[in-house]
């Protein structure tokens, strides 16, 4: 376990709780939180399903501190963050070289949209405060400001693999005793520019998503915020609380096939996983549950699953996608996923991969349909995989 | 281990393009600088050209301008930082989803508008399955970008890197920015960026790509000794703590430095910090400035350092950016920029 680095902290906010406790609590009783659009002003509501995060802007705000009228990317981040940090109580945290490392996919968009309305009526209007924080970056200056963290401090956008590779970032900046904590994760708002953006490439289901299964017919956007505490080892062993895990494999690769969609063969997700394994020396029957990217889409399951059956093949770890209750949340999904894990290793359970009727015929393994209990989770595989061809995947290791 | 910068590749404001370094000034008037693009065929396929928008092909030229002096086909990873990412494309979905009210849009312009569009073009082109990652932080994407590549090298899971710094400005970003008070008011000529009326700095863009490598040869630039970022200093104390240290790290003092390229943009409260530098630490130093070659942006760091690739790999100062500089001994390049005074960066390159 030289140099290993430590999961000491989670918090998640996302459509099926508030909290990581909620959170768990609807993964247990299988209670997803895709419905109706009740928070997001577009013309799909009540024809596009997605899954909101139950509060608004303005309670929001009071839950984090901050101003009701910036973006809710940075609400959301906060509340999560903010969550990750005091449940990693670490007492002497300002003697530490402490990082923040959030991802997000479109920065304040929710509100530049709104700017963009009057403006382009006229270029003189539009209220500047709307659009001043746009930038992907300007979201995690928001949050650190209030965490109070500054000895570093960066930004990740690969689409719907950026918060694992900020997770990623945050586990190498330990191991180079670059910083000694990290929160790492991150956060992203729903908006109708990448509502109205998904559905143009016509890969959301109209209905609830069927990750995994045969019939299924696309994903639904969801929105939220994760985050994990990373120390380094002897941060860890200076800590009064059991620690959630070790951070044991990580890996990137790039699919360099299409733009918006997985090569049929699943080669950058496959060179992912591998690459994971290997950074943990770890073999394939070693890993007890993969929380699969698993979004829902034609082209998506199929990349992963047949990567999954080239890597795995006749001893298949348990496997779900919790996009079945939280959507597909983007830039957070790694993040709110890589929570979920450490989650699965501490309470031994795993999670079921709902609304799966059909199993797909040309994988030989079928995801978890129920809750399981008291299940040996020692290592646990999640995977991320965006737009761009990046893939990355994380490996959680009990100790 | 030391990391050398094998090859760059540059589109700014100025003819950078094709190796040349500054051999000849481009004046641009007004509160904008804009890129001067090459002819995209001799280096992108045609039929990609045509799906791409300009920031993307700057992006994609400068890289393949880069991997080509390289003489390394594929590298082992593939770190770009952009602030704004994909503005272009950006607008022209938002403007459409406003107009059409969110219906009978197309997808083209949301899938290129997303951040990693870059970094992901470059691997398509290539056919490369390495490492990918795309920083979007502000004043510190390049930075963040530049640090991973190092890291990477320094892992020794890569043994070359391709990073690149990539921003562009569009009309409605500069008339959103110009609201916001960034800009001059009046007409200024770049080459009088730093003499001109003391409000607001000029608009600027540029792509610029590295080639990182852990093996010296005979064509390196320069040696990449170290990289270091601040976040928000209360105090011009605590910038010149940070700056110190920086150096010490290096073991060096900054007597040691020859040449210091510093991020003045032209305005007054900007610049201050340079000027209160320049009387403390950075006193009786050799100093230039590079903004009025590429006006000011997020990322502009990366057309600083592919500045002080070239003025230590060719030992001479163009007079474009200086004519007073001495050029006696150009052993040592500190690169020192901030971004609004939030974002500090501090790159130091050395002669092979």
């Amino acid at each position: 376990m030289k140099s290993a680095v430590f999961v000491v902290g989670v918090g998640a906010i996302s459509a099926i709780g508030n909290n990581v406790t909620e959170c768990l609590t609807a993964l247990e009783n299988e209670a997803a939180g895709i419905g109706d659009i009740h928070h997001l002003q577009t013309v799909h509501r009540n024809k596009l399903p997605v899954a909101e995060v139950k509060l608004t802007n303005e309670e929001l705000a009071l839950k984090a501190g901050l101003s009701s009228t910036i973006s809710r990317t940075a609400l959301l981040s906060m509340v999560a963050a903010k969550e990750a940090l005091d449940d990693a109580a670490i007492e002497n945290i300002s003697s530490l070289r402490t990082g923040f490392i959030s991802a997000n996919s479109v920065g304040g968009m929710d509100k530049s949209e709104d700017f963009f309305a009057e403006f382009l009526a006229d270029n003189t209007k539009g209220k500047l405060r709307n659009v001043i924080n746009h930038e992907c970056g300007a979201v995690t200056e928001l949050v650190a400001d209030k965490l109070g963290i500054k000895n570093y401090i960066t930004t990740i956008s690969t689409a719907c693999s950026s918060s694992a590779n900020a997770i990623f970032l945050a586990v190498r900046l330990i191991k180079q005793n670059m910083l000694d904590v990290v929160v790492a994760g991150g956060t992203d708002a729903l908006t109708k520019f990448t509502l109205n953006g998904f559905n143009t490439l016509m890969i959301l289901d109209q209905q609830l998503c069927k990750p995994f299964d045969e019939n299924r017919k696309g994903l639904n956007l969801g929105e939220g915020a994760g985050y994990v505490v990373l120390v380094s080892e002897k941060v860890a062993a200076s800590l009064k609380k059991d620690v959630y895990c070790a951070l044991s494999g990580y890996a990137n690769a790039n699919d360099a096939y299409h733009q918006t969609a997985s090569s049929p063969d699943g080669t950058g997700s496959f060179l992912a996983m591998t690459g994971a394994l290997e950074k943990s020396g770890l073999q394939p029957s070693d890993i007890d549950y993969i929380n699969l990217h698993g979004t829902g889409t034609q082209n998506n399951d199929i990349a992963e699953g047949t990567a999954i059956k080239r890597l795995f093949a006749d001893h298949y770890p348990k496997m779900s996608s919790t996009k079945s209750f939280t959507g597909h949340t983007l830039g957070a999904c790694g993040g709110l996923e890589a929570v979920f894990s450490a989650l699965a290793i501490k309470h031994s359970i795993i999670y079921p991969n709902l609304r799966l009727e059909t199993p797909m015929v040309d994988l030989p393994f079928v995801p978890e349909r129920k809750l399981l209990k008291n299940v040996p989770v020692k290592n646990v595989m999640s995977n991320s995989f965006g737009f761009g061809g990046n893939c990355s995947s994380l490996i959680f290791s009990k100790l | 281990m030391k990391i050398y910068i094998r090859a760059t590749g540059n589109i700014s404001p100025q003819k950078t393009f094709g190796h040349q370094f500054l051999t000849e000034s481009l004046e641009h008037t007004g509160d904008r600088l804009t890129c001067v693009e090459p002819d995209y065929k001799d280096i992108i396929d045609v039929k990609l050209i045509r799906r791409m928008s300009r920031i993307i092909k700057m992006g994609v030229a400068s890289a393949m301008e880069c991997l080509q002096e390289s003489g390394i086909a594929v590298p082992d990873a593939i770190t770009t930082g952009t602030a704004y990412g994909c503005l272009e494309d950006t607008a022209v979905f938002l403007t459409k989803m406003v107009e059409q009210n969110e219906e009978l849009l197309t997808p083209t312009a949301f899938i290129q508008s997303t951040h990693n569009t870059i970094g992901a073009q470059i691997a398509l082109m290539l056919q490369c399955h390495n490492y990918n990652n795309t920083f979007v932080h502000r004043g510190f994407s390049f930075e963040s970008a530049l640090l991973d590549g190092m890291m990477l090298l320094s892992e020794k899971e890569a043994n070359n890197v391709l990073v690149g710094g990539v921003d562009e400005i569009t009309n409605v970003s500069h008339s959103i920015l110009k609201r916001m008070g960034l800009y001059k008011r009046e007409n200024v000529s770049n080459l009088d960026l730093f003499i001109a009326k003391p409000k607001g700095t000029i608009a600027g863009e540029g792509a610029a790509f590295f080639l990182l490598t852990n093996e010296s040869s005979a064509n390196d630039y320069a040696v990449l000794d170290g990289i270091h970022t601040f976040y928000k200093p209360v105090t011009i104390a605590e910038t010149e703590q940070q700056i110190l240290s920086f150096l010490s790290a290096q073991l060096i003092s900054i007597n040691d430095v020859d040449l210091i390229i510093a991020g003045r943009n032209g305005d007054l409260k900007n610049d201050k910090i340079y000027d209160q530098l320049q009387a403390s630490i950075f006193n009786n130093d050799n100093i230039v400035n590079y903004k009025h070659l590429c006006g000011e942006y997020p990322t502009s760091t990366a057309f600083a350092l592919w500045m002080a690739s070239n003025i230590i790999k060719t030992a001479t100062i163009p007079t474009i950016i200086s004519k007073r500089a001495s050029k006696n001994k150009l052993k040592k390049v500190l690169i020192y920029n901030h971004y609004q005074n939030i974002n500090h960066s501090l790159m130091l390159l050395s002669a092979c």
